[in-house]
C-alpha cells in the first residue's frame, strides 16, 4: 500500500463511486465527473486514479456480469473500502473545521 | 475469459466494430486482469462515438486511446525479467559446464579451438569494419557536409562517377545556389619541394579555401583560420611538416621557397588524423593556384574536372530536392556549351565517401575507399566459416548426448523445466565461446599484421586497433556465436523425457538426430570443398593474369620515375653501365591500370574515338619488343610536344577509325586528327601499326592505343632493360647514379613484372583471404569430422568386437565404420564442385574477356586434399577399432 494522503481528484472519485453505489463502474464515474465538476475528464485519466486507488486500498473492485453492449466484455464495478470511507470522513472533517475557522466578517468584507 | 467478440451476424452487418488491430495491441500488452475491463470501457466509449460523431472519428478514437492507456500500470512485465531470473542460475551453469569441459577434454578441445579459430576471422572482420566506419567521424557537423560528384558522358557513353567536379562548379555554386551554408574547392596534387635554407624537403598537399577550415574540423595550433588560407602565397602546415622544415621553433610568419617564389607560413594545424578521407601535409590558399593559372583558360572550364574536389557544408535540415534540382539546372546551363561532354553534379554525404559507390579519381592514390559488396562478401565469408564452427558444436554436443542424458533427465525429475534445460545449454555453449574469446584474441593479434600487409592499400586504410567499441562488439559478437552454437543441443536437450533418460539410458533414440547430424556435416563439408577448389582455380587464375601475354616484353625491364627530374644526366650514366643492356624514355607505365587519351579522328571516321596514349622515345618499340604490323618506328626527333607529328598505333585504331580498309601497310602515311587536354586538332601522320596489346589491364577489352614521341617537356620514366647477376648489387649502383641526379628524393623505381603484380595486389589479396579461409574451413570441417568418428567408433565398439568374433576381416570393418562418411563426403562435392564451376565460369570470369577457361584438374585437387585429410581422420579411428581385443570390449558387459 501506497501513502494513503487523499489528492482533490482522488477524493472526488471517491465521492462520486460512493454516490453511484451499484453502478459505479469506469464509464460510468467518468460520465458523472463530467456532470458534476464541468471537467473534460479523460478516460484514461480515471482508470490511472482508479487504479491508485485500489493500490491504496480505497476502493475495492470485482467483475460484473457479461453484457451485449460492451463488446461482451464485462464492467468492472468498485466501491469503497473501510479505509477509503474513512479517508472521506477525515477529509470532510479536516475542511468542515477549517470553514467553521473562518469568522463571517472576512466573507462580508469581500 | 474471453475477450472475444461475440458474433451476432445483424451486428457484424450493419454495425461498425472498433479496429481489430487496436484491440489486440491492448490485449498484446495489457496486463490479463485490466484488459477486459479497459477493452470493454474502449467499445462503450467506441459505441457512443459512433452515435455521436460517425464511425470513421470513432475508430481514430478508440486507437488514440488504445495508445494512450499504455501505461506503466496496465503493461505487462516484458519477458526480459523472467529471463534475467534464469540467468541468475548462470553460477550453476558455469559449475556444471566447467565439469563437463574437464570431463570431456577431447571434446571441449575440438569446441574452443575450433570456435576460437573460426571467431578470430570474426574478430578481424568487426574490427575492419568498425575501422572502415570510423573514418571522417572527428569532422563536428559531419552529418552536413558534402561532396560534389560528377557523373559524365561524352558523346553519349557514361564514363562513369567521379569523385572530382570542375572549379566552376564550386563557384557557381558559391554564386547562384541558395540553402548551402558553405562551399569549398579544395585542389589535389599540390607535390613540390620546400626549401628553407638549406633545408630541402618534399611537401604533399591540396590548394584550398579559407572556407575549408569551416566545413571541415582541423583545428590549428597557431595562426588563424579564419585567414590563415586567405591571401595569395600563404601556406598553412601540419605540425609534422612544420617540424621537419623548421624544427623545434615556431614556423608562423616564416616563408618558405617553393621553386622561386616564397610563401608566407599562415598557420600550423593538428596532423590529420589517421581516419580521414583527405590526407595531406600542408594547405596552400587557392588564391594561389589562381594566380599560377591565371593565363590558363582551362583551369576554370567546366569540363576540367579532374583534380578539384568541391565540399558543402548544408544547413541542419537542408532540402536536399531543392538543392539537387538546382545544381541540375547549373548543369544543364554548363551543359548547353558543350558539345562533346554532358555532366551532372550530385551529393555524396560524407559517410560515404570511405565506404560506398566506386568513384573514378578518389582522393589522390591514398584516398582510402572500400565498395560495400566487398564488407558484404568478406562477412558473408566470415559468417559461413563461423556457422561451420557453429554446426561442429551443435553436432559435437548433440553426439555426446548419450553421457549428458542421466544429467538431463536427474534435472527433469527433480523439477527442471524444459527452458530451464535449455537455458543450461545455451549458458555452456556462450560460457565455451567466451573461453573460445579469450584464445581467439591471441590469434585475432597475431593475424592483424598479416592482415594489414595482405595488400599495401591495406596500410592507409585500417589500423585494427582495440577501441572501446570494438570490446563491446567483440563481446557481443562472441555471446552471439553462443547462442547459435547452443541453439540445437538446447533444444534436442530439453524435448528428452526424463521417464526414458532415467530408466534406460540405450532407449532413448539418440540417433533421432541423425539426419539433421549428416545434414550438417555435408554442409561443412560442401563449404570447405567450395573454398578449397575456389582458392585453387582464383589462384591459377592469379597467376595466368601475371603470365598473361600482353603482347610485349616486361621482363628484367626496371622503371625508374624521374620524379620531375630531366632524365639526361641518368640516360648517359646508365647507359655506360655494362648491366645495362638498352633504354629508353616514356610518359606513363602502361598495363598497370594507367591512362592517358585524347580523342582521333580521320577522314574515314564518322566521330571520334577515344584512344589511349603514351609518349616514348625511339627506343621503347624494341625494348619493349613490340611487334609491327606495318611501318616502322619514329624517324623525326622533336624537342617540343608541338612539333611532334609522327604517331604509331596499333591495329584497334585503324578499325575504329577505319583507316586503311583492314590493311596496315595502307595506314602508313595516313592522317589522322588529335585531340586531348594539351593538344588541340593537331594532324599527325601515321608511320607505324603495332600489333594489338594491353594497354589497360586484363579484365578490359584491347582498346585503340597511339604512341607519340615523347619531349623533354613530358614527364619522365626511364625504362631500362637489366641483364645481372646479382640484382641487388646493380640496383644498389643504380641508385648511387641516381644520387648524382636528385639527392632530395629517394630513388623510385619498380621491375615491371613487380609493377604488374602490385597493379593485381587486390586479387592476390582476394586469394589469399579466401585461401587462409579455406584453410580455417578444412581444419574446422576436420576436427568435426574427427570428433563424430570418434564418437561413432566409440558407441559402435561392442558391434565390432561381436562381428569380429564372427570372422570380419579388419578391412571389412573398416569400410563398414567409413562407408557413412564417405557417401557423405561424395554428396558434398556432388554439390561443391559443380557449385564452383558455375561460379566462376558464369560470374567471376565472365568479367575477364580473355581468362583461361577453369580446368578440372584446379577442382579436383581441392576435392583430393579434403578427402585425404578425411581419410586420415576416419582412417586412423577405424582401424583403431577395428584392431581393438574383443575380448577386452566385451569383458566389460
Amino acid at each position: 500500500m501506497k501513502g494513503t494522503n487523499l489528492g482533490e481528484f482522488e477524493e472526488l472519485m471517491l465521492l462520486t463511486i460512493a454516490a453511484l453505489m451499484e453502478e459505479a463502474y469506469s464509464v460510468a464515474i467518468c460520465d458523472e465527473l463530467v456532470q458534476h465538476t464541468g471537467r473534460s475528464v479523460k478516460l484514461g485519466v480515471v482508470h490511472a486514479v482508479l487504479h491508485r486507488l485500489e493500490e491504496k486500498g480505497f476502493v475495492e473492485s470485482q467483475l460484473g456480469e457479461s453484457t451485449k453492449t460492451r463488446g461482451g466484455k464485462r464492467k468492472r464495478f468498485y466501491q469503497l473500502t473501510i479505509p477509503g470511507k474513512a479517508a472521506l470522513v477525515r477529509a470532510k472533517s479536516m475542511r468542515d473545521q477549517l470553514w467553521d475557522r473562518i469568522p463571517s466578517l472576512v466573507w462580508k468584507k469581500a | 475469459m474471453s475477450v472475444r467478440q461475440p458474433t451476432h451476424d445483424s451486428d457484424r452487418d450493419n454495425h461498425p466494430q472498433p479496429p481489430r488491430w487496436a484491440q489486440r495491441f491492448v490485449e498484446w500488452y495489457c496486463k490479463p486482469q485490466l484488459a477486459e475491463d479497459l477493452l470493454g470501457d474502449l467499445h462503450e466509449y467506441f459505441e457512443r462515438n459512433v452515435e455521436s460523431i460517425g464511425s470513421r472519428r470513432a475508430k481514430l478514437i478508440y486507437i488514440i486511446d488504445a495508445f494512450k492507456f499504455f501505461r506503466p500500470y496496465t503493461v505487462r512485465a516484458p519477458k526480459f525479467i523472467k529471463l534475467f531470473i534464469n540467468w541468475i542460475m548462470i553460477g550453476s551453469y558455469i559449475k556444471t559446464s566447467g565439469r563437463n569441459l574437464m570431463r570431456n577434454k577431447l571434446f571441449s578441445f575440438i569446441n574452443i579451438v575450433g570456435l576460437a579459430v573460426s571467431m578470430s576471422v570474426g574478430l578481424l572482420l568487426i574490427a575492419f569494419v568498425l575501422d572502415l566506419y570510423s573514418y571522417d567521424k572527428f569532422h563536428e557537423n559531419g552529418d552536413r557536409i558534402y561532396r560534389i560528384t560528377n557523373a559524365v558522358a561524352s558523346n553519349g557513353v557514361q564514363n562513369g562517377k567521379f569523385g572530382t567536379t570542375s572549379i566552376k562548379t564550386g563557384k557557381l555554386i558559391r554564386e547562384k545556389m541558395t540553402g548551402v551554408e558553405e562551399v569549398a574547392i579544395l585542389r589535389s596534387d599540390f607535390s613540390q619541394d620546400a626549401k628553407v635554407g638549406d633545408n630541402v624537403v618534399p611537401i604533399k598537399g591540396f590548394w584550398a579555401e579559407p572556407s575549408l577550415f569551416r566545413i571541415f574540423t582541423f583545428p590549428m595550433l597557431e595562426g588563424n583560420p579564419a585567414t590563415a588560407l586567405n591571401d595569395p602565397y600563404s601556406i598553412v602546415l601540419t605540425e609534422t611538416a612544420a617540424k621537419k622544415l623548421f624544427g623545434n621553433g615556431s614556423a608562423l610568419g616564416k616563408a618558405i621557397k617553393f621553386d622561386t617564389l616564397d610563401y608566407q607560413v599562415t598557420g600550423v594545424m593538428k596532423d590529420v588524423p589517421f581516419f580521414s578521407h583527405i590526407h595531406f601535409e600542408a594547405l596552400v590558399s587557392f588564391a594561389t593556384a589562381e594566380k599560377i593559372n591565371k593565363n590558363d583558360q582551362r583551369f576554370e572550364a567546366w569540363e576540367n574536372m579532374y583534380s578539384n574536389y568541391v565540399y558543402l557544408l548544408l544547413p541542419e535540415n537542408a532540402d536536399k530536392v531543392s538543392i539537387q534540382s538546382q545544381l541540375d539546372a547549373i548543369a544543364r546551363e554548363e551543359n548547353r556549351a558543350e558539345e562533346r561532354t554532358k555532366i551532372q553534379l550530385e551529393l555524396l554525404p560524407l559517410d560515404e565517401i570511405v565506404v560506398g559507390e566506386e568513384l573514378r579519381r578518389p582522393m589522390g592514390p591514398t584516398g582510402p575507399h572500400m565498395p560495400p559488396v566487398v564488407v558484404w562478401i568478406l562477412g558473408g565469408l566470415a559468417f559461413v566459416v563461423i556457422l561451420c564452427a557453429c554446426f561442429n558444436y551443435s553436432n559435437l554436443s548433440m553426439a555426446r548426448a548419450m553421457r549428458r542424458f542421466k544429467e538431463v533427465g536427474l534435472r527433469k525429475a527433480i523439477g527442471a523445466g524444459k527452458s530451464q534445460i535449455r537455458y543450461q545449454f545455451l549458458a555452456e555453449a556462450i560460457i565455451i565461446s567466451l573461453a573460445a574469446l579469450l584464445l581467439s584474441y591471441a590469434i585475432f593479434l597475431l593475424l592483424r599484421p598479416q592482415l594489414i600487409n595482405i595488400a599495401p592499400e591495406m596500410q592507409h586504410m585500417v589500423k585494427l586497433e582495440l577501441t572501446p567499441s570494438m570490446v563491446v562488439a567483440f563481446i557481443v559478437f562472441s555471446i552471439a556465436v553462443g547462442m547459435v552454437a547452443g541453439f540445437m543441443p538446447a533444444l534436442f536437450f530439453s524435448k528428452v523425457s526424463a521417464i526414458n533418460a532415467l530408466r534406460n539410458v540405450s532407449s532413448v533414440k539418440v540417433f533421432q538426430h541423425v539426419m539433421v547430424k549428416r545434414t550438417l556435416v555435408v554442409i561443412q563439408y560442401t563449404v570447405t570443398l567450395i573454398f578449397i577448389t575456389a582458392t585453387a582455380v582464383g589462384y591459377v587464375q592469379y597467376k595466368n593474369i601475371l603470365a598473361f601475354d600482353l603482347g610485349f616484353k616486361t621482363e628484367n625491364i626496371l622503371n625508374i620515375n624521374m620524379q620531375g627530374n630531366n632524365p639526361d644526366v641518368l640516360l648517359k650514366e646508365l647507359g655506360e653501365m655494362p648491366e645495362v643492356t638498352a633504354l629508353s624514355r616514356s610518359l606513363i607505365i602502361t598495363s598497370i591500370g594507367n591512362a592517358w587519351g585524347g580523342y582521333m579522328k580521320s577522314e574515314d571516321s564518322r566521330d571520334s574515338v577515344l584512344v589511349l596514349t603514351n609518349h616514348v622515345d625511339e627506343n621503347y618499340l624494341p625494348l619493349h619488343e613490340h611487334k609491327l604490323a606495318a611501318g616502322g618506328n619514329f624517324k623525326a626527333r622533336p624537342t617540343t610536344a608541338n612539333a611532334a607529328t609522327e604517331v604509331i598505333v596499333n591495329e584497334q585504331v585503324l578499325k575504329r577509325l577505319n583507316i586503311g580498309a583492314g590493311d596496315p601497310e595502307k595506314a602508313i602515311g595516313e592522317e589522322i586528327t588529335f585531340n586531348s587536354f594539351q593538344v588541340h586538332g593537331r594532324k599527325m601522320t601515321i608511320v607505324g601499326v603495332m600489333k594489338d596489346f594491353h594497354y589497360g589491364r586484363v579484365e578490359n577489352l584491347i582498346e585503340p592505343v597511339a604512341f607519340m614521341f615523347w619531349t623533354p617537356g613530358d614527364r619522365a620514366v626511364i625504362n631500362a632493360k637489366i641483364q645481372s647477376t646479382d640484382m641487388v648489387g646493380t640496383l644498389a649502383k643504380i641508385e648511387s647514379v641516381w644520387k648524382k641526379t636528385d639527392r632530395i628524393h629517394p630513388f623510385q623505381a619498380e621491375f615491371y613484372d613487380k609493377a604488374i603484380e602490385a597493379a593485381y595486389s587486390e586479387f592476390s589479396a582476394m586469394v589469399k583471404i579466401i585461401g587462409f579461409l579455406s584453410f580455417l574451413a578444412i581444419s574446422i570441417a576436420s576436427m568435426g569430422l574427427f570428433g563424430m568418428v570418434v564418437f561413432t567408433t566409440e558407441t559402435r565398439l561392442k558391434e565390432i568386437s561381436i562381428r569380429k568374433i564372427m570372422g570380419a576381416t579388419s578391412g571389412s570393418l573398416v569400410f563398414l565404420l567409413s562407408r557413412d562418411f564417405l557417401l557423405l563426403l561424395a554428396t558434398a562435392a556432388l554439390i561443391a564442385l559443380p557449385a564452383t564451376y558455375v561460379f566462376f565460369e558464369k560470374v567471376v570470369l565472365t568479367n575477364f574477356p580473355y581468362h583461361t577457361p577453369v580446368q578440372i584438374a584446379e577442382l579436383f585437387v581441392g576435392l583430393l586434399v579434403v578427402l585425404l585429410i578425411a581419410f586420415i581422420m576416419i582412417g586412423s579411428q577405424t582401424i583403431k577399432a577395428a584392431r581393438s581385443n574383443p575380448a577386452e570390449v566385451l569383458k566389460s558387459e
